[in-house]
């Protein structure tokens, strides 16, 4: 899978308040590439936000700032479709509307060949174990067949750097570990800078990385 | 308990009238209608109505004024909610839908005649030093001059634009619609194609009724089209309704195979659109994977929002023309503002207001309490079964909606005339609950069901009966959508003037068909008068809902 390249995504002095609150004390963070930081933190702690921050869809309530760098770029006023930061949530999300092959098309770049497109999607589906199966339904998969699904249309769509929102939450345990590996390997595997926000400290261990925990605000 | 039997009872009172109504357009359709002596059936009726001159250009002009319009509309609408979906503008749009959807649609028209006419407000302000015009000049921008319709679609694309962004905005409230378009733009794609590829594909099956309904009232609206309309010919449904009042009751048989024609255009339609929708769908499945990934829609947005903007500065400068007018004392031509105010329209207008202004509330409050008990009735009905309403029966709770009222009403007089009930106030309000019952059980349909019902189970629990926990704890806490189903389903029977016209066999006259009636008259400050009435009824009834909704519990 060709990834993005290798890029590094770099906060510096991030500081997001609410009412003039800052949630937490000013963040620098360097994320290498194929490195995964995870950012822990009790429920209100502001590791959503600090997410939401990087990908560019805070809620207008809050006022953010400092830099999101990624690759000598500016983040900063960037809408969310020209980031480059692929995003995965705690639901797949697939579409519905569309079946799984469609769906992995659905994160291709324009411009490739037809020829080239099946071939990127049957590599995709053979990857998520899934070869044969492009037909599908996303309805009918597997809650672990669909997050791979999930994660393979956005390295298809070829981020330059992942952010991952609770990803494993909704998985039972036994699949969880396997979703780990899953994801860390394909982020290393592209160079993808990483940032995992969890509250789940098997997360971070399984993450391998940097870990970083913010602390419970005053209004929690 | 009655609960059980009240899914029945609705659709018993929803679908006989529309059954016995078809039937009773049918049978003086081929040639039977006693009361004026023709017991024989025949073709005759629809040999008459096959060699009437104009009903070719009625029948294209119908079908190119219903299906303009609601094309239109519904671009409008899904071009407001792709270009602002992800911003602020969301929320202004929605705060702006309120008082559109309240305004009668026949209110609207006559406004926008008096805004559009050639000595219209918007002649006054270019005249005489634009248009070189100091007396009104002799041609009319709508009625027999505007062979297309023009005027006709305006009117009609200001009242259903709100209505399908309404629709489609509550269908959005379905699907999570926010994560999919941060998954899709996330994978780079602008914020507008993001919509077409992924969230309208959902979200039309979830508004393909709506839109139904958007295009069988364009194709079928009577008022509107008797307002600001072609009339040389008018449009198929007009032409129905000119025969039926025709002095010779002879002309009914071929006034109900107009009726008859007009229910099998309107079908023929839907199924087309529908067609159409699929068609588009299956070609644009490739577009939708083949990785185009959009711009930002800057232009497109200030597009949509120039159009939704000029449709709502039409909308609100026709109330005011209404409002002025009925003011008005002296207002000659080309003056921008009335010489002269004067309460004298209103007051002379007192008497009558009153009358047929009671008419009406009474009316619509009947109309809307018996929808509202059956409605109530039937979702908790509902809710105790853990039954939900499946697609089928959302049709046929749409079914008055899509069949033509100038089809089945005309039965529904024939019927009453025959057995004596018709200009009854059952007759009345049972029409009036047609039209009503639809919107009062769809308003109330979605906060019914998602009611937390932990909220019952712990009343329960510390002792309270069923009826208690019903009337202590449900419909307080549900109050507000209860109070906003209440005034929707008034400002539905408010609006309503075939229903009024034939059921009440012209005994009783409310606001709207006042209002109608005087529009082919020249009287622009009484028509003011009655068209402002008209729009301020619903407006109270909003307003008082808005009271009762956030009002807190003593």
């Amino acid at each position: 899978m060709s990834g993005g390249g290798s890029q590094t995504l770099i906060l510096a002095g991030v500081c997001i308040s609410l009412q003039h609150r800052p949630l937490f004390p000013p963040l620098n963070l360097t994320v290498h590439p194929g490195e995964v930081v995870t950012v822990m933190g009790p429920s209100g702690c502001g590791k959503s936000t600090l997410l939401s921050y990087v990908c560019g869809t805070l809620a207008p309530a809050f006022q953010a700032e400092g830099a999101v760098r990624l690759g000598g770029r500016d983040l900063a006023g960037l809408p969310l479709e020209r980031r480059r930061v692929g995003i995965l949530f705690q639901d797949a999300l697939l579409f519905p509307h569309l079946s799984v092959a469609e769906n992995l098309a659905f994160g291709l770049p324009s411009g490739l060949s037809r020829r080239e497109r099946q071939r990127r999607v049957a590599d995709a589906l053979l990857d998520a174990e899934l070869a044969g199966l492009g037909g599908r339904d996303p309805a009918m998969l597997s809650g672990g067949q669909r997050a791979r699904v999930a994660l393979l249309r956005t390295l298809l769509s070829e981020p330059e750097a992942l952010v991952l929102d609770e990803p494993f939450s909704r998985l039972d345990a036994g699949l969880r570990a396997r979703m780990r590996t899953f994801i860390f390997e394909h982020a290393r595997q592209c160079g993808l800078p990483t940032l995992l926000v969890t509250h789940d400290s098997a997360d971070a261990q399984a993450a391998g990385g940097p870990v970083i925990t913010l602390g419970a605000s005053a209004a929690d | 308990m009655l609960l059980a039997l009240t899914p029945a009872l609705t659709l018993f009172l929803l679908l006989t009238p529309i059954a016995a109504g078809l039937t009773g357009t049918l049978l003086p359709a081929f040639g039977w209608l006693p009361v004026v002596g023709a017991t024989r059936f025949s073709l005759e009726p629809w040999r008459i109505l096959l060699v009437e001159p104009g009903l070719w250009r009625s029948l294209t002009l119908t079908l190119w004024t219903g299906f303009a319009t609601t094309a239109l509309a519904l671009l409008l609408a899904l071009a407001l909610l792709a270009t602002c979906q992800h911003t602020r503008w969301l929320e202004r749009i929605r705060r702006a839908l309120a008082p559109l959807l309240a305004t009668p649609h026949a209110a609207l028209a006559l406004g926008l005649a008096f805004l559009i006419a050639p000595s219209g407000w918007l002649a006054r302000w270019l005249s005489p030093w634009a248009t070189g015009w100091d007396r009104p000049p002799d041609f009319a921008a709508f009625g027999p001059q505007d062979p297309w319709g023009v005027s006709l679609i305006l009117a009609l694309i200001l009242k259903e634009t709100p209505y399908l962004l309404f629709m489609s905005l509550a269908g959005l409230g379905q699907l999570p619609a926010g994560a999919l378009l941060t998954v899709a733009r996330s994978l780079g794609y602008g914020p507008v194609t993001a919509f077409l590829k992924v969230v309208l594909p959902q979200l039309y099956p979830l508004i393909r009724l709506p839109v139904f309904a958007a295009l069988a009232f364009a194709l079928t609206v009577v008022d509107v089209a008797l307002i600001i309309g072609p009339s040389t010919p008018p449009t198929l449904a007009v032409q129905a309704l000119r025969w039926f009042n025709h002095p010779d009751l002879h002309w009914r048989l071929p006034a109900a195979a107009a009726a008859i024609l007009l229910t099998l255009l309107t079908v023929c339609s839907l199924a087309g659109w529908e067609g159409v929708v699929r068609l588009l769908a299956r070609f644009s499945r490739p577009w939708l994977t083949h990785g185009g990934r959009g711009g930002a829609g800057h232009g497109f947005r200030r597009l949509a929002l120039g159009a939704g903007g000029l449709a709502l500065a039409l909308a609100s400068l026709s109330v005011l023309a209404l409002f002025l007018w009925s003011f008005a004392r002296r207002w000659s031509f080309p003056l921008v503002w009335p010489e002269q105010l004067t309460l004298e329209n209103w007051s002379g207008q007192t008497h009558q207001l009153l009358e047929v202004g009671w008419n009406t509330f009474a009316i619509g409050a009947a109309a809307t309490l018996l929808a509202l008990l059956l409605s109530i009735d039937c979702l908790e009905h509902e809710t105790r079964r853990r039954l939900t309403v499946s697609g089928r029966s959302l049709w046929l709770l749409y079914l008055p909606l899509l069949v033509p009222q100038v089809g089945f009403l005309f039965g529904v007089q024939v019927l009453l005339a025959w057995s004596g009930l018709d200009g009854g106030w059952p007759a009345l309000v049972w029409t009036h609950l047609l039209f009503v019952l639809p919107y009062v059980f769809l308003s109330l349909a979605d906060p019914w069901r998602a009611f937390d019902r932990r909220y019952e189970h712990t009343a329960l629990a510390l002792g309270a009966s069923p009826i208690r926990t019903f009337w202590r704890i449900k419909l307080p806490m549900l109050r507000g959508p209860v109070a906003v189903a209440a005034a929707v389903g008034f400002a539905v029977s408010v609006a309503q003037y075939l229903p009024t016209l034939f059921a009440g066999a012209g005994r009783y006259a409310t606001i709207s068909t006042e209002a109608v009636t005087l529009a082919s008259g020249a009287n622009r400050r009484i028509i003011g008068v009655y068209a402002v009435a008209q729009a301020a009824l619903p407006l109270l009834g909003f307003g008082l809902a808005l009271w009762v909704a956030r009002r807190r519990e003593r």
